[in-house]
């Protein structure tokens, strides 16, 4: 196998770019990031919150763009906004949490759309939106290095305080352990995510791998622990495939990383050994012949 | 370990609902005691209240004479969760959920130490799940699930345990294993304060009782307790009704 020729050179063929290079590293490192972050968003039930989040920063970033601060400050502001206007919008009017999450986020996109469209720039800014990760340049890559290295140690030196708060809150608050500074924290951790992604799949497509690895590697286990080097692991490899498939086929790269980790979820979600359908099939075929239909007897009333 | 529960002129309102109303209380240690109310009595409020989870509009609560809060932070009180209120696909271990007991006495990154790990093994083998410890939480049986979140009390070394119904879904013969795990807990004086149903098996679980619709109806003896008209005040039936389930429960 490794001694084939061809293969070898459509692996190596592309890393002759530097700009291909860029690109798998900005990638590889953004994978790891949201992968590890993902295992605590399924877990909390965060999955919108992360997409209304990860939307909800691009105004900050083109107003951070337009002032000429760091990315991360605008996004971070927006995207605590977003989640304050949420709680504020649930806890204080008769609309239900989900319809505050999709008019706020909604709204705050749009605003980045409008932003977008009347800022005059060299740069396409209407790469924040779809990714751009072909063009990463010396100085993005260092960035997004830099935030990711910041994320990855916050989340790991407090794995075990963020693996109690999505586990039992309640258990969290009795030993006296803040639930509400632990909810910031991975609040935080999300914008800067969401900022350190980018470039890869852009605003739309983030939520994709802050959401598929986790999803994944929970089903692929039942220790936490080996969640945290699953999803890593499947987000790389999956997203390296997206990227390589898009420089042979010619297609957009930060669509192909996705259309890859959603294939590979569902691959798991119908093999995994434990928790997949076909496994769940397979040990409940039996019973369910067992078991009589809904046609049992109903009793008058 | 003497960390009584007392509650003085307590009341909690969610909204403009009052959830509960002038609960003056006093739970000893050593002792077991039992709560029971209807749903919607305020039992669960009552429960958050004592760990700070609402904020009362009147009144207070005390642990062993601190505020709710400072016992937290002293890791004094334990609460064990209704079965609907723990997520039991989640990725951990039974000793996992053990060692989060010990989150108190780490550091910042609570990383386990050789005493947390021996306050682990030894609260595994107190609760009789040495064996199971290395299962997902959710492959345990009622029972056993219990236990072990009664078992992440003690490796907290908890003085206040706090039970959310702990018979609910669970067979007769856990009942009578959990039953004496509380009154050895009692025993060693820690506070056994636990909500619950069965009135059944009340006089083998509680030194006392205490019924609760709002306010403190009745706090006394589980004899009196179970007296048909106590009863039927807290439950708001007639009292023929409930003397004739009382006596086919052979509570009466």
């Amino acid at each position: 196998m490794s001694a084939d020729p061809d293969l070898l050179d459509l692996i190596l063929e592309p890393l002759q770019y530097e700009f291909m290079v860029r690109a798998l590293v900005t990638t590889i490192i953004a994978a790891v990031l949201c992968a590890v972050l993902s295992c605590w968003l399924v877990l909390v039930g965060w999955s919108l919150m992360g997409d209304a989040v990860s939307h909800a920063v691009l105004p900050g970033v083109v107003i951070a763009y337009i002032a000429g601060i760091p990315f991360v400050i605008g996004a971070l502001g927006f995207g605590v906004l977003a989640v304050v206007a949420i709680g504020a919008i649930s806890a204080t009017s008769r609309v239900k949490e989900d319809a505050a999450i999709g008019i706020v986020f909604t709204t705050l996109f749009a605003l980045g759309l409008v932003l977008i469209s009347v800022t005059p720039s060299q740069t396409d800014l209407n790469h924040i939106i779809f990714g751009n990760i072909l063009g990463v340049s010396e100085t993005d890559l260092a960035q997004v290095a830099g935030l990711a290295a910041v994320g990855l140690v916050v989340l790991l030196l407090k794995r075990r305080d963020l693996t109690l708060y999505a586990f039992d809150p309640i258990h969290c608050h009795a030993l006296g352990i803040s639930t509400r500074r632990l909810r910031s924290l991975l609040l935080g951790m999300l914008a800067l995510t969401a900022v350190v992604s980018l470039q890869v799949v852009g605003v739309v497509l983030v939520v994709a791998m802050l959401i598929i690895p986790g999803a994944t590697a929970y089903l692929l286990t039942d220790r936490f622990r080996r969640m945290l080097l699953i999803a890593p692991v499947t987000s790389v490899a999956c997203s390296v495939a997206g990227i390589y498939l898009s420089y042979w086929i010619d297609a957009a790269s930060g669509g192909l990383v996705v259309v890859v980790q959603g294939s590979a979820f569902f691959l798991v979600y119908l093999l995994s050994p434990r928790h997949g359908l076909l496994a769940k099939w397979r040990s409940h075929g039996s019973e369910s012949r067992a078991i009589p239909s809904h046609s049992a007897p109903v009793t008058p009333p | 370990m003497i960390s009584a529960i007392e509650a003085h002129d307590l009341g909690v309102r969610y909204g403009a609902v009052p959830a509960l109303d002038g609960v003056t209380l006093r739970v000893d240690a050593g002792r077991v005691t039992a709560l029971i109310g209807m749903n919607g009595s305020g039992k669960s409020t009552l429960f958050k209240a004592i760990m700070g989870l609402v904020r009362p509009h009147s009144g207070e609560v005390r642990i062993g004479g601190l505020t709710p809060g400072a016992a937290r932070r002293r890791g004094l009180i334990s609460y064990v969760p209704q079965n609907e209120a723990v997520d039991w696909t989640f990725p951990t271990s039974v000793r996992d959920v053990v060692m989060l007991g010990r989150y108190g006495h780490q550091g910042f990154t609570r990383r386990p130490r050789r005493a947390d790990h021996a306050a682990v093994a030894d609260a595994l083998a107190q609760v009789e799940l040495t064996d199971l410890a290395d299962r997902q939480i959710g492959q345990l049986s009622g029972g056993q699930k219990k236990r072990a979140f009664v078992a992440r009390g003690i490796a907290q070394g908890a003085h206040v345990l706090l039970l959310d119904e702990p018979f609910a879904g669970v067979d007769k013969r856990s009942e009578a294993t959990i039953t004496r795990l509380l009154r050895e807990l009692a025993a060693d004086g820690r506070t056994i304060f636990t909500s619950t149903h069965d009135l059944h098996g009340l006089p083998q679980l509680a030194d006392e009782a205490v019924l609760l619709k709002g306010h403190v109806l009745l706090h006394g003896t589980v004899e009196d307790v179970l007296q048909p008209h106590q009863l039927a005040r807290a439950f708001g039936l007639e009292t023929h009704s409930l003397t004739a389930v009382a006596s086919l429960d052979g509570v009466a």
